[in-house]
């Protein structure tokens, strides 16, 4: 499976990357060397064996219901590259 | 020089006020001043950070308290992420982010009384093999400084090989430990997964990340595992299970010791150098008694495949908090979405975009069953087959990696070239075994490093086994061609 110009634009757009031109080509060729190698899992019998997301399997792992130290408001922000009266600040997501 | 002596040999003196904890840390601040530009290990080194760590590690000592390695210095990969000290994953997006919080295994060090030297150089978002992916610099490789330590964790593993430091730790997702210790001369090991916290290290692929210890021998390397391992509820993939116990490290012996070596990882697809080396190790264990044969899995050769679909589509999952909101870079763009565009087209590096790209589309709708689905399905293959052989097995053998150290740039342009180097260590990860890498010889002046896999839980088993091997191979390993 080859992919096109226009998948790796639509990628991208997925991704969240503004990619410029030249990066579009240069990943166009990278995942498509991947995927052809890729191709060597496509025949392997595996129609006995559910697949797995872990390596080691744990089912419910609670936590106790305990009040304990939490981040502080003002550490929280500290790392934020715009922030006003307590509060992360963003672009303006829906316009008036 | 104080430098060249083990982490175990370190500890006793402080104990006996040999020297201080103060006295250890400034006499590998000073060698960090004058090697570290030969080998660009460290990112961020803060002295008067790293004197604070040694003045609280001095009155555990004077106090009696404080782990086994108390003020034995420790080098950190930096996307640990440690408390007041800056952590960049040697990301542009992490420039000048400086943590809030301490890693787990940050806060274990500090309890036990290591000392901070450094935070060290790695692939972009620990994403190489080569610590070439470094937005900020290349590592150079101590045995020779024209060739690459390997990566992802290439900063540690160049410290500690180099004496820049005693004791690292890294992180291993698909052999980002165990390749750096094999190519730098040193010992790497990854616990089995879920052993040691993930807390506080940055995600890449969730479900194979490990941190681990590097060590120039495995007693020290087992020191630092066994500080680091145990249960933490900050982790929610932690093991019930409680740290590693060296109780029985060095009472072992090879013979009886049932090894299996992996006939896939030694033919014409490694080097000959590294395989006659390899071979010559095996024989050396045969005459010291252990039960050797040769082994074949041959679901070992679709790990690549299998690792390159699921660690970047977890890694694009991961990966999608840098938005430029929380921490981090933010550059402006059109509306929100521009601006999340803009500061990750700007904040990551290529091979951390490719990577993202890989994942996103292994994910996407109508391509989500042939790869990320098929993935899984094959590593739940890998996994049987490798938890069959260990039926009849204790241990593992392959190399580490196919071939010893590479020139830098060599390889950059085959970015399909590299990812191939990890045909030995990615079952490890891929089933959650404990694994470990120790150098059993050289090849051309440079070192080639042995590959032990143990069944999951079987860390303590492994590190005896690798202590007996050390000791059965005394000649293996030597200091690299340093000032």
């Amino acid at each position: 499976m080859a992919i096109s110009l226009d998948e790796v634009r639509h990628v991208a757009r997925l991704a969240r990357l503004d990619l410029d031109e030249t990066e579009v080509l240069a990943l166009q060729g990278e995942l498509n060397a991947l995927l052809g190698h890729f191709a060597d899992i496509q025949g392997v019998d595996t129609s006995d064996l559910p697949p797995v997301s872990h390596a080691m399997s744990l089912t419910n792992v609670w936590s106790d219901d305990r009040v304990g130290v939490v981040l502080q408001r003002a550490d929280a922000l500290r790392n934020a590259p715009v922030s006003r009266a307590g509060l992360f600040v963003v672009p303006t997501i829906i316009e008036d | 020089m104080i430098t060249a002596l083990t982490a175990s040999r370190l500890a006793e003196g402080l104990r006996r006020r040999e020297w201080s904890a103060r006295e250890l840390a400034q006499a590998h601040l000073d060698r960090i001043t004058t090697q570290d530009p030969l080998l660009g290990a460290y990112l961020t080194v803060d002295p008067d950070e790293t004197m604070r760590w040694a003045d609280a590690a001095q009155a555990m000592l004077d106090s009696g308290t404080g782990g086994p390695l108390c003020g034995v210095p420790v080098a950190l990969k930096d996307n640990i992420v440690t408390e007041g000290v800056r952590t960049t994953c040697a990301s542009r997006i992490l420039e000048n982010h400086v943590p809030v919080y301490d890693a787990t295994v940050t806060s274990k060090l500090k309890e036990q009384g290591l000392v901070l030297l450094g935070k060290t150089n790695l692939d972009e978002f620990a994403m190489g093999t080569s610590t070439e992916n470094s937005a900020f610099q290349i590592t150079r490789n101590p045995w020779d400084t024209e060739r690459s330590p390997g990566g992802s964790s290439g900063g540690s593993a160049a410290a500690v090989a180099g004496e820049l430091a005693p004791l690292a730790l890294g992180s291993d997702t698909g052999g980002s430990i165990r390749q750096p210790a094999s190519l730098c001369g040193i010992v790497g090991f990854k616990p089995t997964y879920g052993r040691c916290s993930r807390y506080g290290l940055v995600a890449f692929g969730s479900s194979l990340d490990q941190i681990g210890p590097f060590g120039r021998t495995v007693e020290d390397a087992a020191l630092l595992a066994s500080a680091i391992t145990g249960h933490d509820p900050m982790d929610s993939t932690s093991l019930q299970v409680p740290p590693i116990r060296l109780d029985d490290l060095k009472t072992g012996s090879l013979k009886g010791v049932r090894i299996g070596v992996l006939t896939e990882t030694m033919g014409d697809s490694a080097d000959a150098g590294v395989r006659s080396c390899v071979a010559e190790a095996v024989d050396v264990l045969r005459r010291e008694g252990a039960d050797v044969r040769d082994i074949s899995i041959p679901s070992i050769a679709y790990g690549v495949t299998t690792y390159y679909i699921i660690a970047p589509a977890e890694a694009s999952s991961n990966l999608a908090r840098f938005d430029g909101v929380r921490y981090g870079l933010r550059e402006e763009g059109k509306g929100h979405i521009g601006m999340m565009e803009r500061t990750r087209a700007v904040g990551f590096g290529h091979e951390v975009k490719a990577r993202i790209m890989i994942g996103t589309y292994a994910l996407s709708a109508g391509y989500y069953d042939a790869y990320y689905l098929r993935a899984q399905q094959v590593r739940a293959l890998m996994k049987r087959d490798l938890e069959q052989a260990f039926q009849e097995l204790d241990v593992i053998l392959s190399p580490t990696s196919p071939i010893p150290a590479f020139r830098i740039g060599e390889l950059s342009a085959d970015p399909l070239a590299l990812k191939l180097l990890d045909v030995c260590t990615i079952p490890a990860n891929m089933a959650g075994c404990p694994a470990l890498s120790l150098n059993c010889g050289f090849t051309q002046g440079l070192p080639v490093g042995l590959h032990l896999m143990a069944p999951a839980m079987a860390d303590e088993k492994l590190l005896q086994i690798a202590f007996a091997v050390e000791s059965a191979l005394p000649n293996a390993t030597g200091r690299p061609p340093m000032p």
